[in-house]
């Protein structure tokens, strides 16, 4: 459980828009281990999905290392990287828009395969993937079935059959269940937790659901526009977050019982816009404890205990704050 | 989960398309007519009662009768014969003009879409040139640079339609690049041509095939007005959009004379649109019923 798997190094994403820059991603680092899961959280258009998709190379970062396995994805030609997505796979988060409404489930999972060229012969081919509709949990008979004949539930299976279908290493899963109903989520996520355990898979858990990533994730990290504001264990994280903002986060999950009551922290405001922010913290506009500093440098993630970072220049002591 | 042991026989979607189309009535009924139309231009020969073109002065300009089905034309020829030899031409012109601007509109209007930029631009902004051209003035002087001759009619008339296709394909393009099931496919390793041939191009199909067998009905009255100013087809060859365009003199004394190319015209453009709803709906999975 040592072995890094993926190095992100200072990956930057600046979309070019007619207002100016907008730094969807905006110099982020991290790695994660082999065999282990990576949260990801933070609200809609923090960026999070953008990592997903430049860890991918769906989307060319602006700059930074994306090191796989040591090696640069970045630097890869067409034929290597062509080559490495066969360890590097993603599911998506709409099962609906993820799957072509014109290929059959059979059609849809095969695809890979035969992009890739792995298998020798039809017949191989078959029954790899009636093999990977077993893994992920689906009838033989919905092979010929298509997407729209299918519950959001069953497309995702599909989706991470077909994921699944060039034996990955490593998956970036963009927020896999937050389209579906909370009885299929459990399933889904168990089903990610079987497959984890048993093809010794290593995940990147998109989320903005903190229940659902503490319960898959080893690690979680929390972004807030474009940065990576706190990192740490799942459980540390949870009972000690050191960042404003993951404390206000953390406040807002809802907890079923009715003699539990936690303090709010309610953010004032919205969220700015990410297109050529202001020198200084990103969440300073917002911050109850900002002072002049905060609006004037952007502060680093620095390591405040073992394992657990923190991107602000007055931290917490872990506890809830209150002004 | 519920799991069946039993063996399962994978459908293939050619087969499953096939089943989709004959279960449609009335692509079935636009199938026949366009098999009787095909049928007609091959057996011409064996069919018609009359040369079509022998002339025959004193039996011109003729309603309709047992001796002659359809009448004769000005210079008594048998309007039933030339319209059977005419399918030949006209369904020709119509298939191959339509097929070459089809083509090339797509392919350029792919390339436009997928890429963007300045190919787009330069693309997007060459065929809005075209659409500024009055499209017989295009044929003109496409035929006038190639020369005479059915083969470059059909390649002018292709040419001057190739913006509407480049369009449509641009569009649906712009709509379906940027969806999760093609980025899925990227992820998978798989090049922008298999991304525009496997997953692009049968999601837009549908207004592809609309565009495509209206236009077939255009294409035959483009080359007919293409003959009439003496760039297309010589005049005794029999063509449908011909015989309509010289019938037209003696329209009040002699209606069958552009009655019957008409409806042959109409016919022929009826099926293709029959046969392109149910082949469109038939390579729609969400209809399958």
């Amino acid at each position: 459980m040592s072995e890094k798997i993926l190095d992100v190094r200072n990956l930057k994403k600046y979309f070019p828009t007619k207002k100016g820059l907008l730094h969807a991603v905006d110099d982020i680092s991290f790695t994660i281990e082999k065999g282990s899961t990576m949260g990801l959280v933070g609200e809609s258009g923090c960026g999070k999905s953008t990592v997903g998709r430049l860890i991918l190379r769906l989307t060319e970062a602006t700059d930074g290392e994306i090191r796989f396995y040591g090696e640069d994805l970045r630097k890869f030609d067409k034929a290597k990287m062509r080559h490495a997505r066969r360890k590097l796979q993603i599911v998506f988060q709409d099962p609906y828009a993820s799957l072509d409404g014109r290929k059959s489930v059979f059609e849809s999972i095969v695809e890979p395969l035969k992009v890739q060229r792995i298998c020798q012969n039809k017949r191989e081919m078959e029954e790899k993937v009636y093999e990977l509709m077993e893994t992920a949990g689906l009838a033989r008979r919905l092979a010929n079935s298509y997407p729209h004949e299918l519950d959001g539930g069953r497309r995702q299976r599909v989706g991470i059959a077909r994921a699944l279908a060039l034996n990955p290493d490593f998956l970036v899963l963009d927020e896999p269940v937050s389209a579906l109903d909370v009885s299929i989520q459990a399933q889904v996520l168990n089903l990610m937790e079987e497959l984890q355990e048993k093809f010794g898979l290593t995940y990147l858990f998109i989320s903005h659901d903190l229940s659902v990533v503490k319960h898959i994730s080893d690690e979680i990290a929390v972004m807030y526009l474009g940065k990576i504001m706190e990192k740490a264990s799942g459980r540390e994280l949870f009972a000690h977050p050191f960042h404003p903002y993951t404390q206000a986060l953390l406040s807002a999950v809802p907890i079923p019982s009715i003699d539990y009551h936690v303090e709010r922290l309610v953010l004032e405001g919205d969220v700015p816009s990410p297109i050529d922010p202001p020198p200084g913290c990103r969440f300073a506009g917002r911050c109850q404890f900002c002072q002049d500093k905060c609006r004037r440098e952007a502060p680093e993630l620095k390591e405040l205990e073992t394992g657990h970072y923190a991107a602000c220049h007055f931290p917490g002591d872990g506890s809830a704050r209150t002004v | 989960m519920e799991h069946e042991n039993t063996v399962f026989k994978k459908r293939s979607q050619a087969r499953e398309v096939w089943r989709r189309f004959c279960r449609n009535k009335q692509a079935m009924v636009g199938m026949v007519m366009l098999l009787v139309l095909v049928l007609a231009a091959i057996f011409a020969d064996v069919i018609a009662p009359y040369d079509p073109v022998r002339q025959d002065l004193i039996h011109r300009l003729q309603p309709p009768s047992a001796a002659h089905w359809f009448g004769t034309d000005e210079l008594g020829r048998d309007i039933f014969s030339r319209i059977l030899y005419g399918s030949r031409i006209s369904l020709t012109v119509g298939l191959i003009a339509v097929g070459i601007s089809s083509v090339v509109g797509c392919s350029l209007g792919a390339i436009a879409g997928y890429y963007g930029g300045v190919l787009d631009n330069v693309i997007m902004r060459c065929t809005d040139i075209l659409m500024a051209i009055p499209s017989i003035l295009l044929n003109i002087s496409i035929v006038a640079a190639l020369g005479t001759g059915l083969q470059n009619v059909m390649i002018a008339i292709g040419i001057s339609s190739v913006p509407a296709y480049c369009r449509i394909m641009r569009a649906s393009l712009l709509s379906l690049k940027n969806q999760e099931f093609v980025d899925a496919s990227r992820a998978a390793g798989a090049g922008d041509f298999h991304i525009i041939v496997h997953h692009i191009l049968p999601n837009s199909l549908a207004p592809l095939i609309v565009q495509a067998t209206l236009k077939i009905g255009g294409a035959i009255l483009s080359c007919a007005s293409m003959s009439f100013i003496g760039l297309g087809i010589v005049p005794p060859t029999p063509e449908w959009g011909a015989m309509l365009s010289t019938g037209r003199d003696f329209l009040r004394d002699a209606p069958h004379l552009t009655a019957f190319p008409g409806m042959a015209i109409m016919f022929a453009v009826f099926a293709m649109n029959l046969m392109g709803d149910g082949l469109r709906d038939a390579l729609d999975p969400k209809l399958k019923n």
